[in-house]
């Protein structure tokens, strides 16, 4: 089995609404070693302008976990989630999350690409707040590797 | 524990100058303690008869865990994780982590590139563990502007 190169492209549905909670912000803070009174005191965290607490950014994986999960699941795809190796990840923010935001995560297939017998797919996350306004994509890309 | 933070001045950073450096200590207890945080439970990062079942020399670290850990200097001398604009690793080498003894990630932060009229500096992230880089083009861009956004 190999992966679709007709994957590229796609554009999933967005999935389900993130709440994101206060006490789930402080916990992944506390998980990547985050110190700043930002990510953990709500009167810190509004001195500085923020609603709420203010998550690390690697804490968009959680809300792009769902998007990566749709894309592995699908039928046609070809990815044999054994084979799966985390090659690259990026985020690029139009602005931090902040507890109490609502984001709606929508996956696009950026490229599928062979290489030596592997596949890679770049998968884009694009993430919005209730409003609809950008708040960060995250990219993956995963190196699918071919059979041995 | 003071919020006052001082944002660094764009004019005194130099190119390659080491604006942070760190070592986090991992133990066991830090990857489950990210598995519950993050929701990602892959035992790899938790079995050690799993890990060495797929080819593994033992358990490792999530690589997010890794990733994420990394930019806390970065976001520290800042001085507020809403500066950092954009963030990218590329996932090299894995963190392996003794049951008893654990792993030390050290990272070190330069100064890559300045962009003065946009306010911006890309910070370079070297991450190691046993001295072997674990971490490629571990970028992160931060706004050292005035007032960085604060959204909703």
């Amino acid at each position: 089995m190999s992966v679709n190169p007709e994957l590229q492209g796609r554009v999933f549905p967005p999935v389900a609404p993130y709440l994101v909670g206060r006490e789930k912000v402080r916990e992944f803070a506390r998980a990547v070693f985050a110190t700043n009174p930002i990510n953990h005191d709500p009167d810190a965290a509004r001195a500085a302008g923020y609603a709420d607490v203010v998550a690390p950014p690697t804490f968009a994986v959680v809300v792009q976990e769902a998007t990566l999960a749709q894309l592995l699941a699908e039928p046609d795809a070809g990815i044999d989630f054994s084979r799966v190796v985390h090659g690259d990840q990026r985020f690029s923010f139009s602005r931090p999350i902040v507890a109490g935001d609502e984001l709606t995560a929508t996956l696009t297939v950026a490229s599928v690409k062979s290489l030596g017998g592997h596949s890679m797919v770049t998968a884009e996350s694009r993430v919005v707040d209730a409003s609809g306004a950008h708040v960060v994509t995250a990219t993956s890309t995963l190196v699918v590797r071919g059979d041995e | 524990m003071s919020i006052i933070s001082t944002t660094p001045r764009l004019g005194d950073l130099v190119v390659g100058a080491v604006v942070a450096e760190a070592t986090f200590p991992l133990t066991r207890g830090s990857l489950v303690r990210y598995a519950g945080a993050s929701g990602d439970f892959n035992p790899i990062h938790y079995r050690d008869d799993v890990a060495v079942s797929v080819g593994l020399p033992g358990v490792l670290a999530h690589g997010m865990l890794t990733m994420g850990l990394a930019v806390q200097p970065v976001i520290d001398w800042a001085g507020d994780p809403g500066r950092i604009l954009d963030y990218q690793v590329r996932f090299t080498r894995p963190v392996l982590v003794d049951p008893a003894a654990g792993a030390v990630v050290t990272v070190v932060a330069k100064v890559g590139s300045i962009d003065a009229d946009a306010g911006i500096v890309r910070i370079d992230l070297t991450v190691s563990f046993n001295e072997v880089t674990v971490l490629g083009k571990a970028q992160a861009r931060v706004s050292l502007a005035d007032r960085p956004r604060t959204g909703a």
